[in-house]
């Protein structure tokens, strides 16, 4: 009997069984394990479970170098925002040192932040960075949308041989969703059909994936068969499901919280432009943020990000623009 | 650990015979500059000044520790038994080098001798090496980590944030911080608030609440000493120590930059070329650290001078084999490029 979580416990009730199977997983961050009553710290000791200071260059470094010698560092960021102060190791350490060191040392551990908090934290602790990083040979990202992904990816995140960017949305922590019995595993590239379709393919990832099935839902009721893709890892990314599926239904529209300009979805566009163009019947559609900061007033803040409105729009107008040039 | 007057002849003549071998190799990559133009690309980085501090430092580890230096690497994995013949092939970007031309000179890594990596990015060494050393410690396995980063290093954030890291942690680290008085181009008095105000590198340590040690880095017994304390601290769990280790960085930062196809070379040290200073250099070349400490084990009788001159004769006939060796080795097929990205 698949076990119904919260997003949120799936994670955590991964990590921990991921540290009970594996000793060398090791789960530090600020503001965690901070008494003895902490339950990591309960179960796998000071050693394991740490509380850091506010030093997310010496965090990070430091699970690179732990990593190197035989650890699996998870390495609690809270979010994704504050991996930027320490870009340098997400980007050019952790993904690099592998490859110069003409393949001599392996570099696994785990990233892992929450992002795209649409819930007025403004500019600097809402955004969508995972296009930074979702083009870095080396390094794998991960955006899962509903529990049993959450808890399947983060399981291969710690024991993936690589360094992996765990991105878990603020919007979908407290939602619940059924989670499979055992142990689960989520593999990485393998995209993931939410809702079967014939009449549109939405990809979308994370936040985007709840609202493209909510929009998907409005759909149905003109009519309308949307199939929803998540990709569930935008590196490495599944680009033959979603081809495959725009095979199927012709028609394209790409969701993604980011602003719009060298988004995830231009990425997935790119390919689907050189391996899917024969199937479109309608150019692709992009539902993406505008091109600005995230504005703290929630009635700017929802005017800049996509919406299930937005979505049902753009749908809608490639079901018109097939109508049209038939 | 013994102390430096405690050192067999035999482990004396192997110290001067390592500091000679690392004067050497960096000769012969400098001089490839201007024998084989186009064979070294990109920029290399020469330890030449710094052998004594190397061998002095290197001198006290235990087998298994691990040590972790920056993008100017050639001389610690000479030292600690890597193949000299596949260093000097990385450098000419050769399938024999030591990371099969995928690394080169910044980022030359043995695992198998215990240098995992070297980081070309200044300052992110030093917190791989707290990592290496967080293991250690997780694992218990009595491991103590030498992590060595230039005085330029010592201005990035990434010190700071590991320092105080690896201090609350108690990481059984040694920061060796090679103070050769340049931070790349720049004079240390022009970036250093310490050096401007005429005191030691080694007080940042008094934030961290950790012991912080400079240390004359021209005289390898003086080294082995001050590390030797800081290696059986972090030994013992007792935590890291800042040791200040001061010499003078007898090359130019590296080869000229220049865009192809103008060749590249060394030019002369900053102190002519930028500071127009000629009797720094000519100082810092009176106090070469290989002629001190030759010097000294000819006067306290460890060997004599035809002995020192066959050490000299025997290391500069290796390093003739190895830049052959590196010569000969084929280039790596361009299809090799997609190896590695992902274990």
């Amino acid at each position: 009997m698949p076990r119904e979580m919260m997003f949120a416990e799936a994670i955590a009730v991964a990590i921990t069984e991921e540290m009970q199977r594996d000793s060398n997983v090791v789960f530090y961050g600020q503001n965690m394990a901070m008494t003895d009553r902490d339950p990591f710290v309960r179960k796998f000791g000071k050693d394991r479970v740490r509380i850091t200071p506010i030093s997310e260059t010496a965090e990070l470094g430091i699970a690179v170098g732990a990593a190197m010698q035989g650890l699996r560092p998870v390495v609690e960021l809270y979010m994704a925002e504050f991996m930027l102060v320490a870009f340098d190791e997400v980007i050019n350490e952790a993904p690099r040192l592998r490859y110069m060191s003409g393949g001599q040392v392996k570099v696994p551990c785990v990233f892992k932040a929450g992002f795209g908090f649409a819930a007025g934290w403004a500019g600097q602790h809402s955004n969508c960075t995972y296009h930074t990083m979702m083009g870095i040979p080396g390094l794998r990202v991960a955006l899962p949308s509903c529990s049993a992904d959450a808890y399947g990816l983060i399981k291969s995140a710690i024991r993936d041989d690589n360094p992996v960017v765990y991105l878990h949305h603020y919007m979908l922590m407290l939602d619940k969703s059924p989670v499979p019995d055992g142990d689960y595993l989520v593999p990485f590239g393998v995209a993931d059909v939410k809702r079967p379709g014939t009449d549109v393919t939405i990809v979308a990832t994370a936040w985007m994936v709840k609202k493209s099935l909510a929009a998907a839902e409005m759909l149905a009721k003109d009519g309308i068969s949307a199939e929803v893709v998540d990709p569930r890892t935008v590196a490495p990314l599944d680009v033959d499901t979603i081809v495959k599926s725009v095979k199927k239904t012709g028609r394209l529209v790409l969701v993604d919280q980011a602003p719009r300009h060298a988004s995830a979805a231009v990425v997935i566009a790119g390919e689907v432009a050189e391996h899917g163009f024969k199937y479109l019947k309608a150019p692709v559609k992009m539902v993406t943020a505008l091109d600005t900061s995230v504005p703290y007033s929630e009635t700017m803040e929802r005017y800049v990000l996509p919406s299930e409105e937005k979505i049902v729009a753009a749908v809608k107008s490639v079901m018109a623009m097939q109508a049209a040039t038939v | 650990m013994p102390t430096s007057s405690q050192l067999s002849k035999e482990r004396l003549i192997w110290m001067y015979t390592q500091m000679c071998r690392i004067r050497e190799f960096e000769e012969r990559v400098k001089r490839t500059f201007v024998e084989h133009p186009g064979v070294i690309r990109g920029h290399a980085h020469l330890g030449d000044g710094a052998e004594a501090s190397i061998v002095g430092c290197l001198a006290t580890r235990h087998e298994e520790d691990l040590v972790m230096p920056s993008y100017r690497c050639h001389g610690y994995p000479l030292v600690l038994g890597t193949s000299a013949g596949k260093l000097m092939a990385e450098i000419y970007q050769r399938s024999d080098g030591v990371c099969k031309g995928f690394g080169g000179s910044m980022h030359l890594a043995d695992p198998a001798h215990h240098m995992p990596t070297a980081s070309g990015i200044i300052g992110q060494g030093i917190a791989h090496a707290a990592g290496a050393a967080y293991a250690a410690q997780v694992k218990k396995t009595g491991q103590v980590i030498y992590s060595f980063f230039g005085d330029g290093s010592s201005k990035q954030g990434a010190f700071f944030e590991t320092l105080n890291m690896a201090a609350v942690w108690k990481l059984p680290v040694v920061f060796i911080l090679e103070n050769n008085g340049y931070q790349a181009y720049t004079k240390i008095d022009l970036e250093d608030a310490n050096a401007m105000a005429g005191d030691p590198l080694s007080q940042k340590a008094k934030a961290f609440s950790i012991p912080g040690i400079t240390v004359d880095g021209t005289d390898p017994l003086a080294v082995y000493d001050v590390v030797s304390t800081a290696a059986d601290r972090a030994r013992a769990g007792q935590g890291p120590s800042l040791i200040e280790s001061k010499f003078y960085r007898m090359s130019p930062h590296g080869n000229a930059i220049t865009v192809p196809p103008v060749p590249t070379q060394f030019q002369e040290h900053e102190a002519i070329e930028v500071y127009g200073n000629k009797a720094e250099f000519a100082a810092a070349q009176a106090n070469d650290p290989i002629k001190k400490f030759r010097a000294k084990l000819i006067g306290n009788g460890t060997f004599t001078d035809a002995d020192a001159k066959k050490i000299e004769d025997g290391v500069k006939a290796e390093m003739e084999e190895v830049v052959k060796f590196a010569l000969a080795s084929p280039l790596p097929a361009g299809e090799e490029a997609v190896k590695y990205v992902y274990a």
